[in-house]
């Protein structure tokens, strides 16, 4: 049975009921780290705070935000933008970060494959990762949505009209998820009940699911070296501290990380003081029109590479390639044959692979913004084929790969 | 021994009444989210054709789309071909072109120049005839006709009247 003594102090106090010194033993100043690291493996604590600040700008949003289609529009840009005392800093955190994170997740997203952070037991952060881009997919567009104004309709007519799935011509399913014959009142309630609720839920359910997942398999590092954690672990505590490959979470290796976290937020609030605008679609402060189409229908830039690989096709096959696209990332861990865990520079074709499918990317989305017209569409055009071929090739490019 | 059998018996009762229970959610909260039905009583229009003259395109609004109505002139009528003639809709002796107004690319909304009798979609340049069939590419076919009734001289759009229907069944529209 559990004996509890007259604490001593507040903290033995705690600690007799909540054994707190155990869990900051655990989750904290005896979680091992690799040494062996730059400024690249600070970018998930970046992605925290981010989504803290979304979190944030959104509590204060939703406080004067009306989800009604005749009143969103005025109550994003009347209310919020001139009546709310700072209002307008809210909405522009709540943009940029919603642009910039996605920034965030490419970069974090391609340091893991660069340094094969998803092989030998790190399966499941990768999984998880690609699921968490997923719930954040959703989580932008469901936003995109709200401030109801011509970019928001027409995104959620095209976007749910992708469901229709081509020629089958599902058009129950697309009126079953708008609720409606187009996007109106129940459509937007139910994608503000998303993007305030069971979205962020499940954000919040799969960033424990990825920080688990990192707990058995440990951080890799820039060599991706297999470091044994107990040894190390036993060396730095017994002393050894600068021949042991491992340092504390807390404080030694968030102390650096904080310290990148610091220069990220100054290159943030300088985008949201001085340079939102990107994050602030010109189009979408009109208020939504179902009967005027916008000339160009764009999505925001971290959807144009699969947009782009939805458009230079007919319809059905556009579907069936952005339907790859979107699941083929989660796949790597098994499309990736050799066994090799080190920085893609040493693994021969696999570093021509991984630069190649960086800069399509890029082309993608500079093609994805411009209009489908000559020879952008060609560019465009050549750009998906590369970025699938890249894909079905990977499993032999990796299979005949020499072991370093 | 016996308790284990017992217990395989409580978890299998309990696994029974919570597979009821899930399947009643999942079909609640599928219906739940179905179109109101006042969403779906409004997703009827009734236009009275009488109103409209000759070569003046009309936009009306159904189910939230744009709908185009055209009363063709005799010259219309008369150079018709088969295909356009498909198309057509006739009431109390009057022709009409009537259609979803959004161009089968992607959804813009096409302009109507009277003077040479065609449309024009400024998004992507596909182009369309007085009667709604594609004369340019990118738009993969002519304009969409929705569901129609025809009760007197009153065009019913959400219900599916035998001439609607035989249209669809001739693939003059999806």
């Amino acid at each position: 049975m559990a004996h509890f003594t007259k604490a001593t102090s507040i903290k033995d106090w705690l600690n007799q009921r909540l054994a707190i010194e155990t869990v900051e033993r655990v989750m904290m100043s005896e979680y091992w780290i690799p040494k062996n690291i730059n400024f690249l493996w600070a970018m998930g604590m970046v992605l925290v705070i981010t989504f803290a600040l979304l979190l944030v700008s959104g509590i204060f949003l939703l406080m004067y935000y009306q989800p009604h289609v005749d009143t969103a529009f005025y109550s994003v840009n009347y209310t919020i933008m001139r009546e709310v005392d700072f209002g307008w800093l809210w909405r522009h955190v709540h943009g940029v970060a919603a642009s910039v994170v996605f920034l965030i997740i490419y970069i974090h997203m391609f340091t893991g494959i660069y340094y094969g952070s998803y092989k030998k037991g790190r399966e499941m952060i990768w999984v998880s990762g690609m699921l968490l881009f997923v719930a954040f997919s959703a989580e932008a567009f469901s936003g995109y949505m709200l401030p109801w104004g011509q970019m928001s309709y027409w995104a959620g007519m095209v976007i749910t009209n992708l469901f229709s799935g081509g020629s089958l011509h599902a058009d129950g399913l697309v009126e079953w998820i708008r609720g409606d014959y187009v996007p109106a009142q129940a459509f937007l309630t139910r994608f503000f009940m998303l993007h305030v609720l069971l979205i962020p839920l499940a954000i919040i359910g799969l960033i424990g699911l990825h920080f688990g997942a990192l707990r058995i398999p440990h951080v890799n590092n820039q060599d991706g070296e297999e470091i044994d954690f107990d040894k190390e672990a036993k060396k730095y505590l017994a002393g050894d501290k600068a021949g042991s490959k491992v340092m504390r979470f807390a404080n030694d290796f968030m102390s650096k990380d904080m310290m990148v976290v610091g220069i990220y937020l100054i290159f943030f609030f300088y985008l949201v003081f001085w340079n939102y605008g990107f994050a602030m679609d010109a189009v979408n402060f009109d208020p939504a029109d179902g009967l005027k189409t916008p000339a160009h229908i764009y999505p925001e830039w971290y959807f144009l590479w699969s947009y782009e690989i939805l458009r230079p096709f007919s319809v059905d096959i556009g579907l069936v390639a952005f339907g790859f696209a979107q699941v083929i990332f989660v796949l790597l861990p098994w499309l990736d044959r050799s066994p090799n865990t080190v920085p893609a520079n040493r693994r021969g074709l696999f570093a021509i692979w991984f630069w190649v499918m960086l800069i399509n990317l890029i082309v993608l989305t500079a093609m994805g913004k411009l209009p489908p017209e000559g020879m952008f569409s060609q560019i465009g055009f050549v750009s998906a084929i590369v970025f699938i071929v890249q894909w079905l090739m990977l499993p032999f490019i990796t299979m005949f790969e020499k072991k370093v | 021994m016996e308790n284990n059998s017992r217990r395989g018996f409580m978890g299998k009762a309990f696994g029974a009444v919570a597979a009821v229970g899930a399947i009643g959610s999942l079909f609640a909260m599928k219906k739940s989210w179905d179109p109101l039905p006042s969403v779906r009583s409004a997703g009827f229009t009734t236009l009275d054709l009488s109103v409209y003259k000759e070569n003046e395109l009309i936009t009306e609004k159904w189910r939230g789309k744009p709908i185009f109505v055209l009363k063709k002139t005799a010259d219309m009528v008369a150079s018709q071909t088969e295909s356009q003639k498909a198309r057509d809709i006739e009431v109390n002796g009057s022709h009409y072109m009537i259609a979803i107004g959004l161009c089968t690319h992607l959804g813009c909304i096409p302009a109507y120049n009277a003077s040479n009798k065609g449309f024009l979609c400024a998004c992507h340049g596909g182009q369309f005839d007085f009667a709604g069939d594609v004369t340019k590419v990118p738009p993969p076919r002519g304009f969409d006709i929705p569901p129609f009734k025809i009760e007197g001289n009153t065009l019913v759009l959400g219900e599916a009247g035998p001439e609607y229907t035989k249209m669809k069944e001739s693939g003059v529209t999806l």
